[in-house]
């Protein structure tokens, strides 16, 4: 004791200030405060809480439809592990085909978004021309208008056109997005010109610099309008609803929806086909997962 | 100001791109048009006909529509189901906003605290969010079954309900069926919000809390004179985001609950779904999605507001 105190004081002498506060700080990191243990423990049961639907989800699915039904003990692993549930589902096949059309409508809608936004936000951010202020006001206006609210014309709309239960008509009436424009053309602003008077001066396009000078910056904004645009596009419900009547055309949730009724008791595989339809984006935010987090930073902030 | 007037005028060629031909200026135009017209087609359009629609009795079996002036209107304003439905929307989302609020910002402190296990946090938090909403509505059902479901066996469990009298969750009556598709909700949509605040939280300078600390003050006080205020916009923001959200309820209410019990909980677009898909009465559905539209338009205003003084 005597010797560290010696030590400590002989120190203190010295650069007393830093000195202790060096201690201090290498205190802290070896050994957190109760209060940060605290913190830890809180956040990280609430975590765990808030997977538990996911989990009950997967853990009936995972059971066999006795062990599954109401009359059972409510138990979190399952004693006979079966996967009768998923069996049943893949026989049937309706699960493959709404994957396949939510996948072809997200994608669609994703890849017409991201190219009209980002020729419009280009348009706006880089040039003048006649009736712009115009235009671009009513844009902006667009951005107060409630989609749902609109769902009686555009259904008339697209029925005139003949689009009703197409792709199309699923898609198209999805990707007028005036919030992307309005994002992208934001971000554009902000990017220097003078790389594209350089690439103008040898002699490059407006597509050109779009593609060569624009796009190559743009990659976590690209990326984030698309992922949302693909999420909102894959999870929307009420218009495909509308749209889709027929069973083969419907997209995942409607298609899920519409048999939801339709397997009565049978809860393993209600919820075998619960996990089935969460896991394609579940996946795919497991995999973008930074992007996305970033994505929404940089959407909801800048 | 007058320094800057006293300074020579830069031309304006000099500042901005050059724009100085005709042509070039058309250019822009071209970029701008696929998009304006998506926009126009499925936007601006249907914008005007279904004020258009709304003073017709058009109807979805196909016969010519004739113009009937005021009268959905004055019918609107005078139905009860379409007042109840309305009201069931306000009443969506007052209960859905505070939580969804308030929650989200706990729940983003924590994790800005613990940031050792942000990344499991946040995919735990988040990951609802991308879980389509029949899926949402399949796994919480069966977690609200009356007999036998999970909720129900822990309520009992803690002591909280007698086990012969099963609560009933989402055809409860007595407001019981709108507050369980809030809970889902909140379990459901928090991790955007969430998210917008961890951003936000991320932002802020830590010297700003060491110089607090240095002045002596708690972490109590730290979180309401400093935190807090710090994040005042985003708070605004995700309000009139969330209240928007709230007020475009259907997906989830719908599929749970159907409206019921007696339409305690049948909302707005449900009620405009019920009369121009099941009534065949485009005309008045019309009208009613007006009502609708012109509110969230009100609250639509403050966001727009709020995205401009970003600008500056």
């Amino acid at each position: 004791m005597t010797a560290v105190q010696e030590r400590s004081t002989a120190a203190e002498a010295g650069r007393p200030t830093a000195v202790r506060r060096r201690r201090l700080f290498k205190w802290r990191g070896k050994k957190p405060s109760v209060g940060a243990v605290i913190v830890y423990i809180a956040a990280g049961l609430l975590g765990v809480f808030w997977l538990l639907p996911l989990v009950w989800a997967v853990s009936t699915s995972l059971k066999s439809e006795t062990e599954a039904s109401l009359g059972q003990d409510i138990h979190w692993i399952p004693r006979e592990w079966s996967i009768e549930g998923y069996k049943v589902l893949f026989e049937r096949g309706d699960h493959l085909t709404w994957m396949l059309n939510s996948t072809v409508v997200s994608t669609i809608v994703t890849v017409l978004t991201l190219v009209l936004c980002t020729l419009a936000a280009y348009g706006f951010s880089r040039f003048d021309f006649p009736g712009k202020n115009i235009v671009f006001g009513s844009i902006i206006a667009g951005l107060m208008v409630p989609g749902q609210a609109l769902i009686i014309p555009l259904f008339d709309l697209v029925n005139a056109l003949h689009m009703g239960g197409t792709y199309w008509g699923l898609a198209l009436p999805q990707v007028v997005a005036p919030v992307m424009v309005f994002i992208l053309k934001r971000f554009f602003d902000g990017i220097p010109r003078d790389y594209e008077e350089a690439a103008k001066l040898d002699g490059a396009g407006h597509f050109r610099i779009l593609w060569n000078v624009i796009l190559p910056v743009s990659g976590p904004i690209m990326a984030a309008v698309g992922i949302f645009t693909f999420i909102g596009s894959w999870n929307n419900f009420l218009w495909p609803m509308l749209i889709a009547t027929d069973p083969s055309m419907m997209t995942l949730p409607v298609g899920l929806q519409a048999v939801a009724g339709g397997y009565g008791l049978f809860y393993a595989q209600t919820m075998a086909s619960a996990v089935l339809g969460a896991a394609p984006l579940l996946i795919v935010f497991l995999v973008f997962q930074k992007r996305i987090v970033e994505g929404v930073a940089g959407v909801g902030l800048k | 100001m007058t320094v800057k007037t006293e300074a020579p005028p830069v031309p304006a060629a000099m500042v901005r791109p050059p724009t100085d031909t005709k042509k070039q200026s058309w250019t822009g135009l071209w970029f701008v048009l696929p998009f304006v017209a998506f926009y126009a087609l499925f936007l601006v359009w249907p914008t005007f006909l279904g004020l258009y629609y709304s003073f017709t009795d058009k109807s979805l079996t196909g016969r010519a529509a004739s113009w009937i002036g005021l009268d959905n209107w004055f019918e609107a304003f005078g139905d009860e189901r379409a007042w109840n439905a309305l009201w069931n929307t306000a009443e969506f989302t007052l209960y859905s906003t505070p939580p969804l609020v308030v929650l989200s910002i706990v729940f983003a402190l924590l994790v800005n605290r613990a940031r050792r296990i942000g990344w499991f946090l946040r995919m735990a938090f988040f990951a609802p969010f991308v879980v389509p909403v029949s899926v949402v509505t399949m796994i919480w059902i069966w977690i609200y079954q009356p007999d036998g479901g999970l909720l129900n066996h822990y309520l009992e469990l803690l002591g909280l309900q007698n086990a012969d009298t099963n609560q009933i969750w989402v055809q409860g009556e007595g407001g019981v069926a709108m507050w369980s598709v809030v809970i889902t909700t909140v379990w459901w949509t928090l991790g955007f919000n969430f998210l917008l605040y961890l951003a936000a939280l991320q932002t802020i300078d830590p010297s700003v809390y060491e110089a607090s600390s240095i002045d002596g003050a708690n972490w109590w006080q730290q979180l309401w004179r400093i935190t807090l205020p710090l994040l005042n916009r985003t708070t605004a923001m995700v309000i009139v985001l969330q209240l928007i959200a709230s007020l475009r309820i259907f997906d989830q209410m719908y599929i749970m609950t159907g409206g019921g019990p007696n339409r305690e909980s049948e909302v707005a677009i449900h009620y405009i779904y019920i009369a121009g898909f099941e009534g065949f009465r485009i005309g008045y559905a019309s009208a009613l999605s007006y009502v609708l539209f012109v509110l969230i338009l009100i609250i639509s205003i403050f966001q727009f507001r709020l995205f401009s003084r970003k600008e500056d």
